[in-house]
């Protein structure tokens, strides 16, 4: 339970940062929270050869509004900073109601927006929270910098669309649109555990409460998050229903996911809970967007 | 690697291997020996210690990112002739049997309460949550953070 050895360096800046990606790349990893990569070193499932702390980047965690990108966040924004932040709670609610959910107090202390994301653990809250309030990501390397589309970042089972020198550094969150309205929930059987199933929706209606546009996104049911694109297609021009959540739930349960079997929950289990929390989570979606 | 950093008010300075973890750290080269060393991988809390004054994860830190840090462990928050309030609440209360995961609980607790010092069952049991213990069952461990909540304010 003890680490391999490493190099470790620590950039007091992002250009040397970078320069450090630059020259070891594949070899490296980042070391931001470090509540995901330390444990899997502890455990030798990661043996890096290099680490790159960037925990000396101060200017990596700033979480603000812009007035035309929505809410911009720092990647080393850490969940405790998540939590207590006004703008978060304010301007991406879907956000501030899940980070209670992520892990436990010591660890919302360490982790961060960024790492949560690169890490991208199929059972973890941030990514499916993320792709569905449609963020994106801006990722740099020596040559330069690019923005990619959450819904094209995540490529499978702890995947991700970054190339080898890349270093995530913000990610953005549009604004909500009118008449807007969210929800999260999941199943675990521990406060604080990974949850066996998981769901985000985000959702905004029209003048006459028919849903414009609307998204569920499940976590746990399988290598990456999966956007459940049929039953968020259902939710079009839709005014809300005990009937349309059925059919929702159903849909989402039965058709846009194949989860697997564990030792948590077998496959049957988790396509029951992604329906009861689909029909669960759209009710609360609805009764915001239409309060 | 040579680091620098203040543990419980007294500064240190020592050299260490990047792939030190904290816990190691606090307890082999400092001779700290309060801070218990559980599962190694995050989940038991027995390692939990303050960084700048926030509860965090001994064993998955390496003792390489806290220089020029502070921290407090289980020795700085009080000693046998002078216990913490949370610490008299948890005797009063017997809120523990073999001990092991105490100081984990202890300093868990210590930023929670200065946050929250008027915390609900709800609260304590969510603040808790990171921190395993197989003896008590938690029962009494919760009643002495009430008892310790009330005679903090």
């Amino acid at each position: 339970m003890k680490p391999c050895t490493f190099e470790y360096y620590k950039p007091s800046s992002m250009e040397e940062a970078l320069d450090l990606m630059h020259q070891y790349g594949g070899e490296a990893k980042i070391l931001a929270g470090g509540q995901s990569l330390v444990p899997a070193m502890n455990f030798r499932l990661a043996t890096p050869g290099i680490l790159i702390d960037i925990n000396g980047l101060q200017d990596l965690s700033y979480i603000k509004e812009h007035r035309k990108h929505g809410v911009l966040i720092g990647a080393m924004a850490r969940y405790s900073e998540l939590e207590k932040s006004d703008v978060v709670a304010k301007k991406c609610p879907l956000l501030h109601e899940t980070i209670p959910y992520i892990a436990h107090p010591q660890i919302r202390n360490r982790g961060t927006m960024g790492g949560s994301l690169v890490h991208a653990d199929p059972a973890a809250e941030l990514p499916a929270v993320m792709l569905a309030l449609d963020a994106s990501l801006r990722l740099r390397n020596k040559d330069g910098e690019r923005v990619v589309a959450i819904t094209d970042f995540f490529t499978g089972m702890f995947g991700t669309a970054m190339k080898e020198d890349e270093i995530l550094t913000e990610v953005a969150i549009p604004h909500m649109p009118k008449r807007y309205g969210f929800a999260f929930d999941e199943v675990s059987r521990r406060h604080g555990d990974y949850a066996m199933v998981g769901v985000a929706v985000s959702l905004n209606v029209d003048r006459k409460g028919r849903c414009e546009k609307g998204k569920i996104v499940f976590f746990s049911v399988g290598d990456a998050p999966v956007f459940a694109e049929k039953a968020s297609q259902l939710l079009d021009k839709q005014n809300v229903s005990e009937e349309l959540l059925e059919n929702i739930a159903n849909v989402a349960s039965s058709e846009d996911i194949e989860p697997g079997s564990d030792i948590h929950a077998s496959a049957d289990y988790r396509r029951h809970l992604a329906k009861v929390l689909t029909k669960k989570t759209l009710k609360r979606a609805f009764d915001k967007a239409l309060a | 690697m040579k680091i620098s950093l203040t543990v419980n008010g007294q500064k240190y300075e020592r050299d260490v291997e990047p792939r030190m973890l904290l816990s190691d750290f606090l307890r082999h080269d400092l001779e700290l020996t309060g801070t218990h060393v559980g599962c190694e991988h995050g989940v038991c809390g027995a390692c939990t210690v303050l960084l700048n004054g926030e509860a965090v994860r001994a064993c998955i830190i390496f003792a390489v990112q806290v220089d020029g840090e502070e921290l407090t462990t289980v020795e700085g928050i009080g000693n046998v002739d002078n216990l913490h309030p949370i610490q008299e609440a948890f005797r009063e209360k017997h809120a523990l049997q073999c001990g092991f995961c105490t100081p984990g609980f202890l300093m868990t607790l210590v930023p929670f309460l200065k946050e929250n010092p008027d915390p609900s069952e709800h609260e304590i049991r969510e603040a808790l949550s990171g921190n395993l213990c197989r003896c008590t069952g938690y029962q009494n461990i919760v009643d002495a953070v009430k008892l310790a909540a009330k005679s903090l304010t």
